[in-house]
């Protein structure tokens, strides 16, 4: 059921009523023993169902930017612009589409949409937003949010990030995310309601697992330093790319003079004249080229780019793995060491120094009745504790094995997406040697008319 | 078809094709009906303006005939490096290959270095005032920027200096002055330099002599138009000049940043598993590109500036012969007044003053003659100099495109 690459008009396959293929992505149902509420997507929560919300095809558009001017939550007025998301459901009989849905939405409500799905849905590599602020630019393209040609790519970027999420099994059966796509009036309060703030992991403890952890899964580990890797590599290549397109503007600007010079000098010649006039004229046709050879270089960019956002999404489900692993070390290790003080109370030997040890030898032995007593609260607490580690274990497995499959299907995207755009970026090279072999070939014969 | 000796200078790619009348290679044979004599200047008597055009004429179309009727081949070629203890230098070969009798052997083969050059063309300003001479490479470099003996200078200048031969081969009055003579035979030409023969023509001994400080009533119309033609073109070579050397600077500094890139996708391909190979494939055409660029910008560094440059010296050194030839018209029109205004009857004018005319109808028939002819040739070497550019860059072009599709994208 995967897709291709998104493009404008995509549209999604009706997911059937009922939970997804267990084997593909793995909704959360147990492998062995615990087979209770069947269908439970992510950690739970009223906002999820297993129904399905679409029951026809659907086309997602977010088709036109508009500028607002409004007023903050500080009650001063500030200029963002909205976007306007179109959901069109397609007939299955002759394929028209009607519109269904039509709301506008700004920037800020993609990034809590994407923050909740992070919360909900970690083991999930949850698809990026474009960049907030413009990055990786060179000369001629401007860093400033508000100019047109940064709102049409993030135009794209914010269509392309929802198209991800409904072609993906688990997400686009997630309630808010129908809800941002058909309720325009109190989304925001809906998501809030969820309280999902209050169950994101903080990141400091995250920051503690991932350096206390001590068996984590390798296949996390190597996917974590993949991630960085590909982050740092990508990252270089943005940036010299960038640099290798403000000099290719300057080398096809220059060419620019040629035209007018060649004007001037053609002035003043006789038989020479007319083949230098209209040479120059073919160098400002040169010149002019580069600005539509960039832009479209521009796209490739924001291709990887996307990728570049994805390295941090891959590093979040390694990152929860390992918080989640950590934890049921931090569980295990607590219960074996339960367990050892209920030994010794139950044989009288003390290997482990505890502080009731210390003060029971300095003033005196406990009696049997307070014996009896504390190693019946910690047969409790161990079995409590057993049971824990019980159910932590088969969550953490259970994480594992959907986050992998989900891994699995991001690859297998990744490369279909990346080897796409590179053949495409190679297509345009392509295409731009031959516009010059055309242009200087055009020049040449004027110059032979010299 | 050109002479495999003949040098770019009668390189006709395409165009040039006007073909001389057959009575005109009919005058090409030399004798006493020819104007041109050994030593360059006009004979005595016959200073009448009728003989100078027909002069005209005979100079106009030398360089439309085929190399088939040359009986002058000079080749430069062959820089070798000589270490003295006072000095190093570089000589460069000089062949010769004639049936004038001018010239006792049919061939020649002698090493010369730049001052000798140098001193050629000092003694032909002198020797031929009226005549434009074509320009050098430039004498001074600056020690430390640019490498006097790399491979690639050497080169250049070896072709500056073959050209510049080529061009007073191809002079009909130039190409017989003694000192070209001297220049490609002599054994030793330190002893000619040392005994400073004054091997002026009659010519150049009368020009010599013209003295500045007469002031020029008018400028004739197609000599004004020269100067202003002159100025505009010395301009619009300069604006060419820095704009090249603009287009090469930029392609260095994105030359610069392709050669970092290429190499990220290599270590990006190093992580990946089903990508390594497109891209690998992205990396090695991006290196492709480099060497491609590398190629054309060392091309148009060495074969296009130079001829730019060239030519910018070219028309200052013409400048120089027309302030000359107004200095000589400036006088004739001073003594000529002079004598005017004396109010003696004489029936007819002084001698003096008739060779300052003869002088002046010379000087202009010589140097009409001779801008036609550079007309002419700037007009092919301009022609193929674009040319040529034009094809560095298809070649460039096509060269960075064959690498994707080799690649199988």
């Amino acid at each position: 059921m995967e897709q291709g690459p998104p493009d404008p008009e995509r549209q999604l396959q009706p997911a059937p009523l009922e939970p997804l293929g267990r084997s593909e992505a793995g909704l959360g149902v147990a492998v062995d023993e615990e087979a209770e509420g069947a269908g439970e997507e992510g950690s739970g929560g009223d906002t999820m169902t297993h129904n399905n919300f679409w029951l026809k095809k659907i086309e997602i558009s977010v088709s036109e930017a508009e500028k607002r001017t409004g007023r903050n939550a500080m009650n001063m007025q500030e200029t963002y612009t909205a976007y306007l998301i179109e959901t069109r459901s397609v007939e299955h009989t002759d394929g028209q589409s009607v519109l269904t849905d039509s709301l506008w939405r700004r920037y800020s409500e993609f990034e809590l949409l994407r923050n909740y799905l992070l919360v909900y849905y970690p083991h999930i590599v949850v698809p990026p937003l474009p960049e907030k602020r413009a990055e990786f630019v060179w000369h001629k393209l401007s860093a400033d949010n508000m100019d047109p040609d940064f709102v049409e790519r993030r135009r794209i970027g914010l269509e392309n990030f929802l198209l991800r999420i409904a072609s993906h099994p688990i997400l686009c059966r997630d309630k808010i995310f129908y809800l941002f796509l058909t309720q325009e009036g109190n989304w925001k309060e809906t998501v809030n309601e969820t309280g999902f703030q209050l169950k994101a992991d903080s990141r400091l403890k995250a920051l503690n697992a991932t350096f206390r952890v001590k068996n984590p899964d390798k296949r996390f580990t190597d996917l974590k330093h993949y991630s960085d890797e590909l982050q740092s590599v990508i990252s270089h290549l943005l940036r010299v790319r960038a640099r290798v397109a403000d000099r290719l503007y300057g080398v096809y600007k220059v060419h620019g003079n040629y035209g007018r010079v060649f004007s001037e000098w053609s002035a003043i010649e006789k038989e020479m004249g007319d083949g230098l006039q209209s040479a120059g004229h073919h160098m400002d046709v040169y010149a002019s080229s580069i600005d539509d050879i960039l832009e479209d270089e521009e796209h490739y960019a924001d291709q990887l780019k996307e990728y570049l956002f994805y390295a941090e999404a891959l590093r979040a489900v390694c990152r929860k793995h390992e918080l989640m692993q950590y934890d049921l070390e931090i569980a295990a290790q607590d219960l074996a060491s339960k367990k050892q003080q209920c030994e010794e109370l139950a044989t009288g030997t003390v290997r482990t120094f505890s502080l009731k040890g210390m003060t029971t030898k300095l003033f005196g032995q406990e009696t049997p009745e307070q014996r009896e007593a504390r190693i019946k609260v910690l047969e409790e607490q161990i079995n409590e504790g057993e049971q824990q580690l019980k159910s932590k274990n088969l969550e953490g497995r259970e994480f594992v094995k959907n986050a992998w499959a989900d891994i699995e299907r991001f690859k297998e995207q990744k490369n279909r997406d990346l080897k796409e755009a590179l053949i495409s970026y190679a297509v345009m090279q392509i295409s731009m040697c031959k516009k010059g072999i055309q242009v200087w070939t055009n020049a040449k014969e004027c110059f032979s008319k010299m | 078809m050109p002479h495999p000796l003949a040098g770019s200078s009668s390189e006709e790619a395409v165009g040039g094709d006007s073909t001389p009348s057959p009575d005109l290679l009919m005058a090409r044979s030399f004798g006493d009906k020819d104007l041109i004599l050994p030593n360059g200047g006009t004979p005595a008597g016959t200073s009448s303006p009728a003989s100078s055009s027909s002069l005209l004429n005979r100079l106009q179309l030398d360089d439309d005939i085929d190399g088939e009727t040359r009986d002058l081949f000079v080749v430069v070629d062959d820089p070798k490096k000589h270490v003295c203890t006072m000095e190093t230098y570089i000589t460069y070969r000089i062949t010769t290959k004639s049936t004038r009798v001018e010239f006792d052997l049919p061939e020649y083969s002698v090493r010369r270095r730049y001052q000798d050059f140098d001193w050629l063309r000092s003694k032909l300003e002198e020797s031929q005032p009226t005549h434009l001479i074509p320009p050098l490479p430039e004498k001074f470099v600056v020690k430390g920027v640019v490498d006097r003996f790399s491979e690639e200078f050497v080169e250049t200048r070896r072709k500056a200096l073959d050209k510049f031969l080529k061009r007073i081969t191809d002079h009909p009055v130039l190409s017989f002055n003694e000192h070209f003579n001297i220049f490609l035979t002599a054994k030793d030409l330190n002893i000619y330099k040392k005994q400073g023969i004054a091997l002026l023509t009659r010519m150049g001994e009368s020009v010599k002599h013209v003295t500045g400080g007469y002031k020029l009533r008018t400028r004739p119309l197609e000599f004004a138009a020269i100067g202003d033609y002159l100025d505009t073109f010395a301009l619009k070579l300069g604006t060419i000049d820095r704009i090249a050397q603009r287009i090469i600077k930029e392609e260095i500094e994105y030359l610069v940043e392709l050669r970092e890139y290429g190499p990220v996708y290599s270590t990006w391909s190093a992580l990946e598993g089903e990508l390594a190979e497109p891209l690998e494939g992205v990396s090695a055409c991006i290196g492709n590109c480099s060497t491609a660029l590398e190629e054309l910008t060392d091309d148009m560094t060495e074969d296009f500036l130079p001829v730019l440059r060239e030519y910018i010296l070219y028309s200052d050194s013409m400048k120089s012969v027309l302030k000359k030839r107004d200095q000589v018209q400036a006088e004739y029109e001073a003594k000529l007044e002079a004598v005017a205004l004396r109010k003696e009857d004489r029936p007819k004018v002084p001698v003096d003053v008739e060779k300052c005319q003869d002088r002046m109808e010379c000087f202009n028939a010589d140097l009409k003659a001779d801008m036609e002819r550079w007309q002419n040739n700037k007009r092919q070497d301009f022609r193929q100099l674009l040319m040529g550019m034009a094809d560095k860059n298809i070649q460039y072009y096509e060269k960075v495109m064959s690498m994707p599709n080799k690649t199988g994208f």
